[in-house]
């Protein structure tokens, strides 16, 4: 199907692409930021959470925060290359990328079954409902995003639509910085 | 305007009644002005023919007086909205006038019980009364009342009171009252809680300081005989 | 619509198809549709609340917990399945490129997949009637704890089914926003300045992102109410130590500003409509969009007047108070500024003009009686008591029925080609705006007098159990049976006209905007040839110039000096 003349038209002087993710990532904080909002209350509200957030583990947060924070430096790169029209070396970045979503999937797992088997489920407590629903809501957003940063390194590898290595990466930055959000009010404020 | 409808026996319903008509007064005001204009160009500027209408943008200041002038006066009248909402918000749900009397409500799926204070006239205490789905309450006397809920959202709602009040589970809602006129009228759960909701009336009956004491003393009487019973 | 040409198979041209114009007539169509369902509702319900007790015919005995579902589902399905549907996704698939002049959106295939999803949200809606237990029953608001566990709701799947639906057309509206706001972002026409974007479309945009920055706390709290429900988490649960009122709060951040949602593309239709028939400019066109920015952003702020009675601290009410009586300011400017657009008109009572005039006449009523409830001192009195009811049906009928008429009898030349016939058009228009008010002046009368409302019965309140209340509720019911049978003529009309109506030509109502100059129906890609702008959309009438019309795409000549310096 070819695109609609719409679809090339910019009377913002915004490429079209570029201003719908910005508008995704919007919609998208105010997801999480009610989600958040939620959670900050409950927690103002009962001082137990802290005993009850003293069951995570904070090393394993950190390295996944760590993780996270590569991956970002690895999309950046790939936008980089990108601008330059190096399209394979924009796709093999964004493969380093998806190997740290990848990686932060897999350490999110291996912790969850850890958690579980030591009886914190999500329905434990308050907390731990916040914990799982918030911390498996961005979860599903890292394996999205993986996703479809797997179309657009194909595309790319082929030099075709290179423009969506910058906006996945954008995509990507945000999924980062809700787990920046995240890492302190579930595993350090204890 | 509301007593019309339904009659005022509390202390505060005439100040709510009274706030009513007050916005009756102002809005009704605006609601006839932007009617009667409205109504009155439509009729005005009906097409006639080889007549054609008249090139305005409302960008100028001479045209733009025309909104901005009702713009700052319904301003106005909504500062005085606001001041006498408030003002009565605070009589009713933010004062509590020291109590001669206080009640428990506990309302549940669907059912309201009420615990009232027995001839020591203290709650919480032995010889309290406890009732399903009547409140008896004396005329003249200030009531705060503990509202409770054992399962899902109800609402406290005695109409010729002017009185709602969610009741929430978890928590314990305290609110206040002031019979002023004895009878017997409808208490409603305003709040939607199942099957059931429509099915949840109660009667408040407000009596007079010798009928309530008549009142208290068959009950507690009645008390005194089954828990001697075996 | 039936002789599709055989290159392009039905299915393909009419189901699966990218083109806005389809996608804006499914969203039509499926809206409609679910507009009978939500008014079959009203009539099954009104008739047991006329009539108490006795079996409705096409319906039979309405139960108590019948009656809970077919009145939340009412509400939840004009709401969300045609007031949003119709006004925002119909108007602004067809509309949005036709208006500002490019031929689709900008992600047509987007496109096609918010319908599809709103469609299965429509589907899990109607299938919640037909699951064990019965279809949800706990309010359109569905407030936990009765909406978060089975035991007390007694509809374990109707519950999460009415939730599930709820979510999915939150998602195809926020699929379906990004794309409109986009569009109209990027894909102007050349020299159509943000000042010369018609203000149905400003609406339509506002109010996609009123939507878009609101829902997001909804979709978190629909999750959260998703694992009461079926993995019996503690989110609403006061015992588990969570908060059934942070629910109230999610729920009315979002509620509220949705009724603006819906509220300013009615306004929109209404002010074209009103411009295009009083032959005038839209008096102050600026401040019209300032009063839509202002009213956007103030719907934020004003939440809480739905929980003053909630057990919410005190003190708050008296800030949500004062926001709430606020913003009658900008709505009054917005209506005042469509009264002044009617000086110095030549107006034309055609049907969708009408329509329009209507809208402003009912919902004044509907507006001002908001009053009453925004001020917290009264509101204690009428929270939840039919007087809420009949103020937001004196909004919400306006603006989703009274607006949709008006925009459809509007473009349906551009839509299909053909004319509506006039004189049924008004036949139709009084006969649904007479009895409109026939139920609900009542029912604000009912509601002064303390009737409550989701009660199926008044029969075990003494107090309410009077002749007189229930001789109103009957008149109300009797109304109700009357502008459901009056659709008949509107239906017919459509339908009818669709097929032999009078060819419509590419400008009938000799308007400004550019989808005027599109042929009627317009082909795949809209335009011959994309149009350019040169001028406002309202042009009315402008001096020293013969006609009293003036496109926005046709392109300047000489003589027309004068206007052309009045319409920068
Ligand atoms: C689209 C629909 C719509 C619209 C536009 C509005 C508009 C308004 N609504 Fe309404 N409302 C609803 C739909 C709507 N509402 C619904 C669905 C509910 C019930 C939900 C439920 O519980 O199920 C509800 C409930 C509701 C409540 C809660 C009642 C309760 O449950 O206790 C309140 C309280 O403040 C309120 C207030 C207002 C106000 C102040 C406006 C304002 O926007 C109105 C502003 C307009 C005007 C004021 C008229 C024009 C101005 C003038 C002519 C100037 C003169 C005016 C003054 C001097 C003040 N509404
Ligand atoms: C858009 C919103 C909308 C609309 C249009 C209506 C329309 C009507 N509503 Fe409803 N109603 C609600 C929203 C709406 N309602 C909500 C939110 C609730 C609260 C639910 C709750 O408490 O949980 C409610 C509740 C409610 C109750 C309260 C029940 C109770 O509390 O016990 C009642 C009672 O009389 C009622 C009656 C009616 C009637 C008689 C109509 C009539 O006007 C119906 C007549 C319908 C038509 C005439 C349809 C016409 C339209 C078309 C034919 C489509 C045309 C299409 C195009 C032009 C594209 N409604
Ligand atoms: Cu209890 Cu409604
Ligand atoms: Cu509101």
């Amino acid at each position: 199907m070819s695109k609609p003349i719409a679809t090339t038209r910019s009377a913002t002087g915004i490429p079209t692409g570029r201003l719908a993710v910005w508008w995704v990532i919007a919609s998208e904080i105010v997801i999480f930021g009610g989600l958040l909002a939620s959670y900050i209350m409950h927690r103002l509200g009962h001082p137990e959470f802290g005993d009850y957030a003293s069951h995570t583990n904070t090393w394993i947060g950190a390295f996944n925060t760590l993780v996270l924070l590569s991956s970002s430096l690895s999309a950046v790169l790939a936008h980089q290359a990108a601008e330059r029209k190096d399209g394979e070396r924009a796709a093999k970045l964004l493969g380093l990328t998806m190997l740290g979503g990848l990686t932060f999937a897999g350490v999110k797992a291996a912790e969850w079954t850890m958690e579980i088997s030591s009886g914190f489920t999500l329905t434990t407590n308050a907390f731990w409902s916040f914990y799982y629903t918030a911390a498996g809501l961005h979860a599903l957003h890292v394996i999205g995003g993986v996703v479809i940063m797997g179309f657009v390194a194909r595309d790319a590898a082929q030099g075709k639509e290179l423009q969506r290595v910058e906006l996945i990466g954008n995509y990507w930055h945000f999924v980062d910085v809700v787990w920046i959000f995240l890492f302190p009010l579930l595993y350090i404020a204890k | 305007m509301i007593e019309w409808l339904v009659p005022q026996a509390s202390s505060y319903a005439a100040s709510i009644d009274n706030l009513i008509t007050l916005i009756t007064v102002l809005v009704g005001f605006w609601f006839l002005v932007a009617q009667g204009v409205f109504f009155y160009f439509i009729f005005k500027y009906r097409e006639r023919p080889g007549q054609k209408a008249q090139y305005i943008t409302g960008e100028k200041k001479e045209e733009k007086k025309w909104i901005s002038r009702p713009h700052n006066a319904v301003l106005v009248c909504d500062i005085v909205l606001i001041a006498m909402a408030i003002k009565v918000w605070v009589e009713v749900k933010q004062t509590m006038p020291p109590a001669d009397a206080k009640v428990n409500v506990i309302s549940q799926q669907w059912a309201w019980s009420f615990e009232h204070p027995g001839p020591d006239g203290k709650l919480g205490t032995e010889d309290d009364i406890r009732t399903g789905d009547e409140l008896h309450v004396e005329v003249g006397k200030t009531y705060h009342f503990n509202l409770v809920s054992r399962d899902v959202l109800h609402s406290f709602s005695i109409p010729v009171f002017r009185l709602k009040q969610d009741a929430v589970p978890g928590r314990i809602i305290q609110g206040w009252f002031k019979p002023t006129k004895t009878g017997s009228f409808d208490i409603q759960c305003a709040e939607i809680c199942g099957v059931g909701h429509g099915l949840m009336p109660g009667r408040i009956i407000i009596e007079s300081p010798a009928a309530h004491a008549a009142w208290v003393a068959e009950q507690s009487q009645k008390k005194l005989a089954s828990a001697k019973a075996p | 619509m039936s002789n599709a040409p055989h290159e392009e198979g039905w299915v393909k041209k009419y189901l699966w198809s990218t083109d806005h114009k389809i996608i804006g007539f499914q969203y039509l169509f499926t809206g409609m549709a679910m507009a009978l369902l939500g008014g079959f509702f009203a009539y099954a319900f009104r008739m047991q609340l006329g009539f108490p007790g006795k079996s409705v015919p096409g319906y039979g005995l309405v139960s108590p917990n019948e009656y809970n579902a077919l009145v939340t589902n009412h509400g939840t399905i004009m709401i969300f399945w045609f007031a949003m549907p119709v006004l925002i996704a119909a108007f602004g698939n067809f509309l949005i490129p036709l208006m500002i002049g490019c031929d689709d959106m900008v992600f047509p295939r987007l496109n096609r997949l918010s319908y599809q999803i709103f469609l299965l949200s429509a589907v899990i809606l109607i299938a919640s009637f037909f699951v064990p237990g019965g279809a949800f029953g706990g309010a359109w608001t569905a407030y936990p704890p009765l909406s978060a566990k089975h035991q007390y709701s007694l509809t374990p799947a109707g519950a999460t089914f009415w939730l599930l639906a709820v979510a999915l057309e939150f998602v195809a509206f926020l699929m379906g926003g990004i794309n409109f706001v986009t569009t109209v972002m990027n894909s102007r026409a050349p020299g159509m300045k943000w000042h010369q974007i018609p203000v149905v479309i400003w609406m339509i945009v506002v109010a996609s992102i009123v939507f878009m920055a609101s829902v997001g706390p909804l979709v978190a709290g629909a999750v959260m109410l998703l694992f009461d429900q079926q993995f019996g988490t503690g989110f609403y649960d006061p015992v588990r130590g969570g908060d059934p009122i942070l629910w109230q709060h999610l729920f009315w951040f979002f509620g509220h500003p949705e009724v603006y949602v819906v509220l300013l593309p009615a306004v929109g239709i209404v002010i074209d409509v009103i411009a295009v028939f009083a032959r005038k400019k839209v008096f102050a066109y600026k401040t019209v969009l300032y009063t839509a920015f202002a009213t956007g952003i103030l719907s934020f702020f004003v939440w809480a007047h739905h929980q003053f009675v909630a057990g919410i601290d005190p003190r708050m009410a008296n800030v949500f108070t004062a926001t709430t009586v606020l913003i009658s300011v900008p709505i009054a400017e917005m209506i005042f500024v469509t009264i002044a657009t009617l000086y110095g008109g030549s107006i034309r009572l055609t049907t969708p003009m009408l329509w329009a005039l209507a809208f402003v006449a009912e919902f004044l009523i509907g507006g001002v009686t908001g009053i009453y409830l925004g001020s917290s001192g009264s509101d204690i009195y009428f929270h939840d008591t039919y007087f809420v009811l009949a103020h937001f049906h004196y909004t919400f009928v306006p603006i989703a029925v009274i607006g949709s008429f008006a925009g459809v009898t509007y473009w349906f030349p551009k839509m299909f080609g053909k004319m509506l016939d006039e004189k049924l058009g008004k036949l139709h228009f009084w006969a649904t705006i007479i009895p409109f008010n026939f139920i609900f002046i009542p029912l604000f009368i009912t509601g002064a007098a303390g009737d409550h409302r989701r009660i199926h019965d008044y029969s075990r309140f003494p107090d309410l159990a009077r002749a007189d209340l229930q001789n109103l509720r009957a008149i109300a019911t009797v109304a109700t049976v009357a502008m459901l049978v009056a659709q008949v003529i509107f239906f017919y009309n459509f339908f009818k006209s669709m097929k032999s109506g009078k060819r419509a030509g590419n400008n009938p109502w000799n308007a400004n905007t550019l989808e005027w100059s599109a042929a009627s129906p317009p082909p795949h890609g809209n335009f011959e040839v994309l149009p350019t702008v040169y001028r406002g959309p309202y042009e009315y009438s402008a001096p020293g110039r013969e006609s009293d019309f003036w496109p926005q795409d046709e392109p300047p000549d000489g003589e027309t000096e004068p206007a052309q310096e009045a319409a920068e």
